[in-house]
């Protein structure tokens, strides 16, 4: 497998003006090709200050990040469409602001729409879609820039429960079918349980690793159905277990 | 269509008439009240006029050709007004929306500009720049602009945080998000505002217009009560309530207009 991604000891300290906030230290890393990661950990462990980190929105206080030329896409926890444009526009936006939008790319991204249930939505504003489509097309915008690697912060967190095992689905396959490499913030076990292949679970703050599980599901197992199995009780008690509840 | 459907959508057309009978209604028994009342003395015509006054002064007005030019300069002023305080709005929201750090210095003097009452600062503006439609119409600016920039950075600022994380995952450049995501989600805010901007330039100007002008609305009302010809003030006010609806219903239609583009 070749590796993708290499976070050597990354930590990252807040400053405000009552002091020194340690969020995250000396996290270490290494993220394989094909790889479907779960971070999880306590609330407020600082999962999310992780991704930003690797998305490049924040700067690690210290440690090195290798990212192997790779391209990034990130997934937020909100779907954060953009009200005013429709659905293939909100696709389109980061090659857009990238500049990478040619006809090619544009062909790539009306292609997985049709492939992933929103043919018929394309020219559709997003107040006209429902929980689930609304986080395909997030999905497909992430997916629009051919990213290597997807990070995704809690992507369902604000959908219902039905629609929440649809998705993850959905996520599932299409990332899959598009050879993708998964790292997934998520506060659910059963989704990090379901859904990956590997589940790190961080400490409370300041977060290091405790642990890194790896889970052997039947790949051809969707998540949904993952969830009947005596496996999955297995993986989600020994997760449970680690993470620091208070 | 279903009968339920359709009884329906009876019901509603029924309370559509039902209320605009209902505002045709008031209007037309304040009209016959305020004229009946007059014709038998009741109250005084000399004092608060009455409407065949008002269309009389109006065709009078009319036939001496002074009618649109009143009109026309008040709508010339107004709208003249209202471009530079959106554009002077929108220009400074964006450039504190640009700098925290400016924003966070200019925020007391905002407040105090915002609290003063700028009519305050008429006879400063009328030694400044004359007795000309220019100090008008600077007037007009100073009233509706503070006010816009205000409402327009805070758009600017209570962007959706997740928005801005998504942006930011694409690009570091902050002209980028503001081209991207800042300016096109405040488009509702900015058409809101304009509605706000179109009825404070117009308040601006007829305040303008009571201090310095020799014609538009503002002065022909100020006129009228300097010569006791409450006639001419009344017909006025008829003017500016006939204005200021044209202004807020064209505005009215370009709100609409964009959100018919965005569904």
């Amino acid at each position: 497998m070749n590796n993708l991604l290499s976070i050597k000891n990354v930590s990252k300290v807040y400053h405000t003006p009552k002091g020194e906030i340690t969020a995250i230290k000396n996290i270490s890393l290494n993220v394989e090709e094909g790889d479907f990661i779960a971070i999880v950990g306590p609330s407020g462990c600082g999962k999310s200050t992780l991704l930003s980190i690797l998305n490049g929105q924040e700067d690690a206080s210290n440690g090195e990040i290798d990212y192997h030329h790779k391209t990034i896409g990130y997934m937020l926890q909100e779907d954060a469409l953009f009200d005013w444009l429709n659905v293939l526009d909100n696709c389109l936006i980061g090659l857009k602001i990238k500049g990478k939008l040619n006809e090619e790319r544009k062909k790539y991204v009306i292609n997985l729409l049709n492939k992933y249930g929103l043919k018929d939505f394309i020219y559709s504003y997003p107040r006209n879609l429902s929980g689930g489509m609304r986080q395909r097309v997030a999905l497909i915008r992430s997916l629009a820039i051919k990213p290597d690697i997807l990070l995704m912060d809690e992507p369902f967190s604000a959908l219902d429960f039905q629609s929440r095992l649809n998705i993850s689905n959905d996520v599932y396959n299409i990332l899959k079918a598009e050879h993708k490499t998964l790292i997934i913030v998520t506060h659910d076990i059963s989704e990090a349980v379901t859904l990956c292949n590997k589940v790190v679970v961080l400490s409370k703050r300041p977060s290091q690793i405790k642990n890194i599980y790896n889970i052997n599901f039947d790949e051809n197992i969707l998540p949904s159905k993952r969830r009947n199995t005596s496996l999955f009780n297995d993986y989600y008690q020994l997760v449970w277990r680690e993470i620091d509840y208070e | 269509m279903s009968k339920e459907h359709q009884k329906y959508l009876k019901e509603l057309r029924k309370k559509k008439i039902l209320i605009f009978l209902g505002q045709i209604t008031i209007f037309i028994i304040f009209i016959i009240l305020w004229q009946l009342l007059t014709d038998m003395k009741i109250i005084d015509a000399f004092i608060v006029s009455s409407p065949k006054k008002i269309i009389m002064t109006i065709s009078n007005l009319y036939s001496n050709n002074n009618l649109f030019i009143h009109i026309e300069t008040t709508i010339y002023e107004t709208i003249i007004s209202f471009v530079v305080s959106m554009i002077i709005g929108i220009v400074i929201a964006s450039i504190l929306w640009s700098s925290q750090v400016l924003a966070k210095v200019c925020e007391p003097y905002l407040t105090i500009l915002n609290s003063l009452p700028k009519v305050a600062l008429g006879p400063i503006i009328l030694i400044w720049f004359g007795t000309t439609t220019t100090s008008i119409i600077i007037m007009a600016i100073l009233i509706s602009s503070i006010v816009l920039t205000i409402n327009i950075y805070n758009g600017f600022m209570n962007i959706d945080e997740n928005k801005i994380k998504l942006v930011k995952s694409f690009t570091k450049s902050k002209f980028k998000l503001y081209y991207y995501l800042i300016f096109p989600s405040n488009i509702p805010t900015i058409i809101s505002n304009l509605k706000i901007c179109i009825s404070m330039s117009l308040i601006g100007i007829i305040m303008g217009e009571f201090l310095v002008s020799k014609k538009g609305i503002g002065y022909l009302i100020m006129y009228g009560s300097q010569v006791f010809n409450l006639d001419l003030v009344m017909t006025g006010i008829v003017l500016l309530c006939v204005v200021a609806t044209t202004l807020y219903y064209l505005i009215y239609y370009i709100e609409k207009k964009y959100e018919k583009t965005t569904h």
